[in-house]
């Protein structure tokens, strides 16, 4: 597993730089209610160990939660892992969100980036070893005290032992183990000694999410602070042609209307006032950049280059020959619609723009885009820009793009106050950076004993990465984001072709929660289904005979079977399998339906869970359910529509999401696994629609090949 | 200048009656547990309590409430000992927890009429809370778990 975007790990000597650089940046970043009640305030010099951990001389510890909490658990997840090495109760340790800076860079993605299911993967070793070398700095200096070696002492929830019996809290010895130097080659723990990794540990968020207490993006409350809505184009890619503001400057409470890159701001003394002038604003706008963008030209676009050669990202044997060959050949044709992530806090971002600095303060995914966004706006440098994190209403990808942040800037520095700038509803449906479109073929062939002999999966669609990380994506190139659960294909097949052709469709595409495994999983497991019922076979043994190469895959199929009770359906319901690899994790899903007056009604989710080592399991079934409603929802009815360069979706009442008296039971089963962690908040989602559809199969005998299934008239 | 009680504490507050009671609460006031996610009563994010009953405080004017009392997840109590709450903590119901207050002024007002609510109540009381996380189903199990810590004896 190697960075996508910057090859090679983060050196030690890049931690020790910006730990020490970092300190004055980490002192400025505490926000209220960012932290524990009664931590970081009260804490007497603080000493920075490392990039992450602070001691303070009371005793204290505080560690900087580099990724961003979005409800997947990294505020739990990440301190845990520091905590097991570091010897104490991750409970006793405050949390901060850290600042932007390099020695937070995730390098499985090249960048800091809470996303692609990375933040526990990366943190792993990171993490483990940041508190074990810290620990044997702090046991150093004790012994250096008791005329001992490190060796001979101890460790114990925050306190070092002497062999007599001695005892000096890390807070005694902080100051003299932070100028020792790191050492070397320390050892981890081996599973067996885990105290906290894998086993019960409440959420350390929980309490301030109860209360009312946690600070969102949009709970931000600055001195002298203003509240801006901002009129953006109703069209994509529209342009002001004409402003007349003249009543909403009128009108109580506005103070400042402001053009910005993004669309007319109006800065006001409240929200309200705020959106009622934006409201009040007379725009002429300019669209004729996406007019003739609609549905139907998006679909033509992606079928005319989908009869373009693709990109190999998989070659196995020569599949097009086994196919000229095969004795039967079938071929199937796939389409997806773009999708809104619809997180429940809608975009959000304050700016504090003075003379040479900004403080920015933002629910983002993406610490290094926001504050280069920033710099950008500002006319500043992004070492100017302090980035502060708050909690996240929602992730979901949606907060990798830095487009709130532009207006926010631009109307603080106009206003020279404090601005927190919040998009409606409407705001976010029509402006979000949607999951893509695809257009997929797929064919396979059997031989004349009946197997399958050839499979070959033919992509098409657009590259978010190429948008959002310039350069990334050399022309010529596969990203890899648009080939996952595609260029994985697991199942024992001698000859294998997954190419993928890149056509950008007019509109800006964006990272959604499993991003292309949600997309190619559904085309890969519906045509798998396919294809057991083209050989006569029945769906789960088709998939088994396939996978006895795969012991990690066939155990998670195994496993799902058998807890749903595969064998025997209760009368009138009916069940599909999905399997998958993503992030590290294998996963099988079975879902369990029904039909009635021409819908389906989902009872039952069934998830086997190969993750590897589980450092918080009840985090990890929670993200199952999540991400299992999160694509269950889009599978039902997700569907962005584009008429004349409008999205036609603007709110809950036309974007339909999951509700309480609409979820399946869904019942998570935890493969035990001792290879290193996988990844946990999106893979879930991509299994579904799949699972779904197939059991729609096994009920209707109508094959689905484009979602949503709301499209779909069932009998 | 208006006066509004919220959290058995009168406010007076210089607003315009047509402001929605949300942005009063969040602005005015400064109680910002209540959250903005729709602004047409489709999410539940912003629900609070009126005299007792559950209102969608976006779509609820501020001139129109006259002296009932509000309540917000800030005055459902000092310490988190609501069973409610107690309840969402002890399932660990919340992930990034922005419709969490929403949740558990829905639920706390289910509750209060119907001490032991049948799973077709729940359905009934929270369908208009929307959860972009998905955890409906520790919603669900917190609400039977809530209904049980009330009915123990103290």
């Amino acid at each position: 597993m190697s960075s996508i975007l910057a090859p090679g790990a983060l050196t030690r000597r890049d931690v020790l730089k910006a730990g020490a650089a970092g300190t004055g940046l980490i002192l400025a970043v505490s926000l209220a209610g960012c932290t524990k009640p009664g931590s970081a305030g009260g804490e007497r010099k603080p000493v920075s160990m490392n990039a992450w951990l602070r001691i303070g001389t009371d005793n204290s510890i505080t560690f900087l939660c580099d990724r961003s909490e979005m409800g997947q658990g990294v505020y739990t997840a990440l301190p845990t892992l520091l905590a097991e090495e570091l010897g104490v109760d991750p409970r006793r340790i405050a949390i901060e969100f850290a600042p932007a800076g390099e020695a937070y860079r995730n390098s499985l993605i090249g960048a800091q980036v809470t996303g692609g299911s990375t933040s526990v993967r990366d943190a792993w070793k990171q993490l483990r070893l940041a508190g074990a070398q810290a620990r044997e700095m702090l046991k150093s200096a004790a012994a250096r005290k008791w005329d001992t070696t490190a060796n001979a002492c101890r460790v114990e929830n925050g306190v070092i032992i002497s062999p007599y019996g001695k005892r000096l809290t890390f807070g005694a010895v902080a100051e003299a183990a932070a100028a020792l130097p790191v050492p070397q080659g320390v050892a981890l723990k081996d599973a067996e000694e885990f105290q906290w990794i894998g086993k019960p540990l409440a959420r350390l968020d929980t309490p301030a999410k109860v209360d009312g207490s946690a600070t969102f993006g949009i709970d931000v409350k600055l001195p002298g602070m203003l509240h801006a809505a901002l009129a953006q184009p109703p069209m994509l890619g529209g342009k002001v042609r004409r402003l007349d503001d003249t009543a909403a400057k009128g009108m109580p409470g506005v103070r400042h209307v402001v053009s910005t890159s993004s669309g007319v701001a109006v800065v006001a003394d409240s929200w309200w006032q705020a959106r009622k002038a934006r409201d009040a604003l007379r725009i002429e706008w300019d669209g004729s950049a996406t007019a003739a963008l609609n549905d139907g030209s998006i679909l033509r676009g992606l079928k005319q280059a989908s009869s373009g050669a693709g990109l190999v990202a998989r070659q196995v044997g020569d599949a097009d020959a086994a196919l000229e060959s095969a004795r039967r050949v079938v071929r199937a044709e796939y389409q997806l619609p773009l999708l809104a992530h619809a997180t429940l806090e809608p975009q959000v971002c304050t700016a504090d723009v003075r003379a040479g600095a900004c403080d920015l303060y933002i629910p983002t995914q993406s610490q290094g885009a926001a504050q280069a966004a920033a710099a950008a706006a500002a006319g500043l440098k992004p070492g100017q820009v302090n980035v502060h994190t708050t909690f996240l209403g929602g992730g979901f990808g949606r907060r990798l793009e830095v487009d709130v942040i532009g207006a926010a800037v631009e109307a603080s520095k106009e206003a020279g106050k404090p601005v927190k700038l919040l998009w409606t509803r409407e705001d976010d449906m029509t402006h979000d950076a949607y999951r893509p479109p695809a257009w997929d073929t797929a064919a396979a062939g059997f031989d004349g004993d009946g197997r399958l002999v050839a499979w070959k999966l033919h992509l098409t669609g657009p590259s978010i990465t190429a948008r959002v990380f310039p350069g990334a994506i050399p022309a010529g190139s596969v990203d890899p984001f648009c080939v996952e659960a595609a260029a994985n294909f697991p199942y024992d097949v001698p000859n294998i072709l997954v190419d993928w052709v890149r056509h950008e469709v007019g509109l800006d595409v964006g990272y959604w929660r499993s991003v292309s495994h949600a997309l190619n999983c559904f085309v890969a497991e519906s045509f798998m289904d396919e294809l057991a019922y083209a050989a006569g076979k029945d769906p789960a043994g088709f998939r088994r005979a396939l996978l006895a190469k795969q012991p990690r895959y066939l155990e998670v199929l195994e496993v799902a079977l058998r807890r749903a009770g595969h064998d025997k359906p209760a009368e009138g319901r009916f069940q599909g399998i999905a399997v998958m690899e993503g992030y590290d994790t294998f996963m099988a899903q079975v879902a369990e339906i029904s039909i009635a007056d021409g819908k389906v009604k989902v009872h039952r989710i069934v998830c086997a869970v190969d993750c590897g080592q589980a450092v918080n399991p009840d985090i990890i079934t929670a993200q199952v359910e999540s991400s299992v409603i999160f694509g269950l929802s889009a599978a039902l009815w997700g569907e962005i529509n584009v008429q004349g360069g409008r999205v036609q979706q603007t709110n809950f009442h036309d974007y339909r999401v999951l509700r309480l008296d609409e979820v399946p039971a869904i019942e998570t089963h935890l493969v035990s696994s001792d290879n290193p962690p996988g990844g946990i908040g999106e893979p879930a989602t991509a299994l579904v629609a799949p699972a779904v559809c197939n059991a729609i199969f096994a009920a209707t005998k109508q094959r689905l090949r484009s979602l949503p299934i709301a499209r779909h008239k069932l009998a | 200048m208006l006066t509004i009680n919220v959290n058995g504490t009168d406010r007076s507050v210089d607003v315009d009656p047509d402001t929605p009671l949300l942005w009063v609460l969040r602005d005015s006031v400064g109680l910002t547990g209540t959250k903005y996610g729709c602004g047409m009563a489709l999410c539940g994010a912003c629900t609070v309590h009126l005299d007792g009953q559950p209102i969608r405080s976006c779509t609820t004017t501020v001139g129109s409430i006259g002296t009932g009392k509000v309540t917000t997840i800030e005055g459902l109590s000092p310490d988190r000992s609501h069973p409610v709450q107690r309840a969402w903590i002890e399932l660990d119901v919340p992930q990034c927890g922005y419709c969490q207050s929403g949740q558990i002024m829905s639920a706390t007002a289910l509750l209060a009429k119907t001490p032991k609510p049948t799973d077709a109540e729940i359905d009934t009381a929270m369908s208009g809370n929307i959860c972009r996380c998905g955890t409906y189903q520790r919603i669900r199990a917190a609400i039977h778990r809530a209904s049980e810590i009330a009915g123990e004896k103290p």
